[in-house]
């Protein structure tokens, strides 16, 4: 419980009606987009509006030592936002502007708070897009995506997040203002701090400023559905896709449980029996090349044996193809009340290993997994279905997750593609990287957080 | 088996099926003004299931966040998983209610609405000594409030009619050889403010050769006192509705407002599903029900040699329950399109709420009307003459908006300007002949 003294602090900062105290408002940001992690609440909510008043508030929060966890629109997948010390839930949804458009440049400068879409939407008369594309575009904030270096479908031909941040505003720990990076493409200044506070998840300080890279739209696309009776010859069509140096904007994969479930669910003509479907789109700025590509694409899914494919001939034909993979979530959440769902990622030619890893966890722990994923960059999603109430089925999920992590790192993959180590995944953290990869990963956080303010709990696990 | 209204165990599969991925943030109108975790669907869910786990208790902070939907079903559309987001929020209402009883002042207006006689009487009272209360706006038909009587000072609240629609026209009205056979449930607005609307209505369908059937003793269809969670007061108003509409024999019964139609197509339903008599008489009223525009359109079918034009450009409101909860958003669009003369610009987020939600327009007026900027300056970005729409409510709301933020254009029930375009091609057949 922080004292009404401090309390009064912060509403002298930001106004009364930007400090949320009631237990309803609390319970309200107890969570985030992640299942089976608990819910802890804050002791309060504090929206800034400028960046004068987070300095206050993380000054004010240093000198009483009060946790601070940062908040966009709280829709990440591994407890990120949860605020594991209670203290003080800073949330940047009214730091939301569009601060800058170069399209001279290919940059634009924008307030954490903003929503991924809203500057696709206003770069979008420039011809010009920013291409990391989570699930969640529509509803995160770029300070969350660069906190989280979030991912999506397009990270195979365009990259991620990292890949798009040119430059940062950070306040520090201490209340200090830095900027790192800038509008240069070329920059090599110091030692690289941009990609050091992008993917620290808030734990080493608070962005207030985001300086992004864009690109020209592509003019033309094309888009396929290709369909598998087994996992190998879906496995081979990826590779060889790649070793024929086509690089698909878009190449993501549905096992079989996936299908099932999605068909049961939209009722879209999938063939319930196929062991997986592979969603491929092409783009590029010449039609003819856009072209060339899909051909060889679809030539290589016959070669290796898809069963049946489906080519989008029109916009709606292309949504009804990505309706088909976006129901994969969604649909899989339905069949049981809790759904949890992981982001393990191993090298693309380990694709195969990987799912018949997780077909082989899901018999040993009788536990019915769906995966689905962006096959093209070996970021796959085994969503685990389960119930959070029983009890017995808990455990033998989190041994399965034990065991996917296990298999992943031995495939020589990563704990997480895209959605963070946050709080959900920090035990597993010694495992990828060692007691020396941590201690040094500790010592960049303690140089930085001395006090331990940002973000506890998260990354690093407990206390 | 308890109605979700009497328990709120009935809605624990959809507080469950939330998975609190926060896709609700992108179209709740409220959620896009406050930021604020409370008033989207997954915190609102989130605090219903601290009640039912025993982690919070029926408190006022509960009431006011509760207080913060629209009940437009945006979310809803837009949930990956399909939760009935409005189902939860008008349950856990109705608990509230049943937990620490209504407010005062909500008690004594629904008590009139309960007793139709006394209603109706207030509301006809109501239009002789409205001038006393409201100063008349210069250019808009409606009124600026003189007394400060709990509405905003600021209000535009249109004019009650001299005469309620239901004491202007008689209860049957044949026609030769008739087609179909209807009841017309007026709803409130058409019945006490939008007369002309309603005799546009019953002109419409005499001119399809339509019978037409406007129960004398219908009264409110209870969508606000549903939505303020008094469920014992919406089962008599339903009873008594189910009751007066089982005696007709008639083929379809048409309503003019997605509130009501929803009410009657769905509400009625959910209130009665523990009461299998009532439930059954409830259903074939439900599968009669049917929007004015959707009957002309697909029942009648719309028969283009009787339009005549209607020379303006008009841009279309959808009203959520007429959208989302009765799913009538292209019959309207239809009739418009079919008219000569008339062209229809499609405005940005025609199906995003206007903010009234009936009585939310009351209680969080500043909130209502900064969600309704958005819909006013969506408007005006078309350049259109006249806005269309098909709900009284909406209606009611466009017209404080339009006086708000200063855009002075006509609005239309779609079923006003249907009517206009039978009278032009019946002028101009007169004039040939």
């Amino acid at each position: 419980m922080l004292s009404q003294n401090i309390l009064n602090e912060l509403i002298k900062i930001v106004g009364k009606e930007n400090v949320l105290t009631s237990k309803e408002d609390l319970i309200t940001y107890s969570f985030d987009g992640t299942a089976d992690v608990p819910h802890i609440l804050p002791d309060v909510v504090v929206t800034p509006t400028t960046k004068e008043q987070i300095v206050k508030i993380v000054k004010l929060a240093s000198q009483h030592k009060i946790p601070i966890t940062t908040r966009g629109s709280g829709t990440n997948l591994s407890g990120g936002t949860i605020p594991v010390e209670n203290g003080i839930v800073l949330s940047m949804l009214k730091f939301d502007k569009i601060l800058e458009i170069d399209a001279e440049n290919l940059v634009a400068v924008v307030q954490p708070g903003l929503v991924i879409q809203r500057l696709n939407e206003a770069v979008a008369p420039y011809g010009l897009i920013y291409p990391p594309d989570p699930g969640t575009v529509t509803t995160a904030t770029m300070g969350g995506s660069v906190s989280e270096c979030s991912g999506g479908l397009r990270g195979l031909k365009y990259g991620v997040t990292k890949d798009y941040v040119m430059g940062l505003e950070v306040v520090m720990a201490n209340g200090d203002i830095i900027r790192t990076g800038g509008k240069t493409v070329k920059n090599v200044s110091g030692y690289d701090l941009t990609k050091l506070f992008t993917g620290a998840e808030g734990t080493l300080g608070i962005i207030t400023e985001i300086t992004v890279k864009l690109i020209p739209a592509p003019k033309y696309r094309r888009s396929m559905l290709a369909i598998f009776d087994n996992i190998e010859n879906a496995g081979k069509a990826i590779a060889d896709i790649i070793k024929n140096q086509v690089i698909p904007a878009t190449l993501e994969i549905m096992d079989n449980v996936t299908i099932r479930t999605v068909e049961n669910y939209a009722k879209i003509g999938l063939p319930t029996d196929a062991a997986a479907i592979l969603v491929i789109e092409v783009d590029g700025s010449v039609e003819q090349v856009v072209l060339n590509e899909f051909d060889t694409v679809q030539r290589i899914c016959k070669e290796d044996g898809a069963t049946q494919i489906k080519i989008a001939n029109s916009d709606k034909e292309r949504d009804s193809i990505f309706a088909a993979r976006r129901a994969a979530l969604p649909a899989l959440a339905q069949v049981k009340p809790t759904t949890v769902l992981e982001d393990a990622t191993v090298p693309r030619s380990k694709i195969p290993d990987m799912l018949k890893a997780l077909d082989e966890i899901a018999k040993k722990y009788n536990l019915k997994i769906g995966t689905f994923g962006h096959a093209g960059d070996g970021n796959l999603h085994p969503t685990i279905l389960t119930d959070e109430s029983n009890t017995e089925e808990m455990e033998r999920v989190h041994k399965a997750v034990d065991e996917i992590f296990k298999v992943a790192l031995e495939l020589g993959g990563t704990l997480s593609g895209e959605h963070g180590i946050g709080m959900a995944k920090a035990k597993y953290m010694e495992l990828q990287f060692g007691k020396e990869g941590m201690a040094v990963m500790k010592k960049i956080k303690d140089a930085l957080d001395p006090d331990g303010i940002m973000n506890p709990g998260k990354m690093f696990g407990g206390n | 088996m308890a109605t979700m209204y009497d328990s709120l165990d009935a809605v624990k599969a959809e507080i469950l099926n939330c998975m609190k991925c926060g896709n609700c943030q992108e179209v709740c109108p409220i959620y896009l003004e406050e930021k604020k975790e409370g008033a989207v669907a997954r915190g609102k869910i989130k605090l219903v299931d601290a009640v039912l786990k025993g982690d919070l208790e029926y408190t006022e902070g509960l009431a006011e966040k509760l207080a913060l939907c629209l009940t437009c079903k945006a979310c809803v559309k837009h949930c990956p998983c399909g939760v009935q987001v409005d189902k939860i929020i008008l349950a856990a209402r109705s608990a509230l209610v049943k937990k620490k009883g209504l407010h005062p002042i909500k008690k004594a207006i629904f008590g009139t609405l309960k007793r139709p006689g006394l209603f109706n009487m207030g509301m006809k009272t109501g239009s002789m000594f409205q001038g006393l209360a409201f100063k008349k706006h210069k250019t808009l038909n409606g009124a600026y409030p003189r007394f400060p009587f709990g509405l905003d000072m600021r209000r535009i609240i249109p004019p009650l009619a001299t005469t309620p629609l239901r004491n202007l026209l008689p209860e049957v009205i044949k026609v030769d050889k008739p087609v179909k056979k209807v009841a017309f449930f007026t709803g409130c607005t058409m019945n006490f403010i939008y007369v002309d609307a309603g005799k546009a209505l019953v002109d419409v369908l005499k001119a399809n050769n339509v019978e037409v059937i406007i129960p004398k003793d219908q009264h409110c269809c209870a969508m606000p006192v549903l939505a303020h969670g008094d469920s014992d007061t919406v089962k008599e108003m339903a009873k008594s509705h189910v009751d007066l509409f089982s005696k007709l024999d008639v083929d379809k019964i048409i309503t003019a407002c997605g509130s009501c139609g929803s009410m009657f197509q769905k509400h009625y339903l959910e209130i009665f599903e523990d009461n299998p008599e009532y439930y059954a008489k409830a259903k074939k009223i439900a599968d009669k029900i049917m929007d004015i525009s959707d009957f002309i359109v697909k029942e009648i079918g719309l028969d283009e040699s009787k339009l005549g034009p209607v020379n303006m450009k008009v841009t279309y409101h959808d009203p959520c329950h007429l959208n989302r909860g009765m799913g009538v958003k292209d019959s309207p669009r239809q009739i418009l399109k079919a008219i000569p003369g008339l062209e229809l610009i499609e405005m940005k987020h025609a199906d995003r709420c206007c903010g009234s939600a009936g009585s939310f327009s009351l209680t969080h007026y500043d909130l209502s009307m900064s969600i309704h900027k958005h819909k006013i300056d969506n408007i005006k970005a078309t350049k259109a003459d006249a806005v269309v729409t098909g709900c009284g409510a909406c209606i009611m709301q466009l017209g404080d908006g339009m006086n708000r933020f200063n855009h002075n254009v006509p609005i239309y029930h779609t079923v006003e300007i249907l009517a206009k375009s039978y009278a032009a091609k019946k002028k101009s057949e007169k004039s040939a002949s």
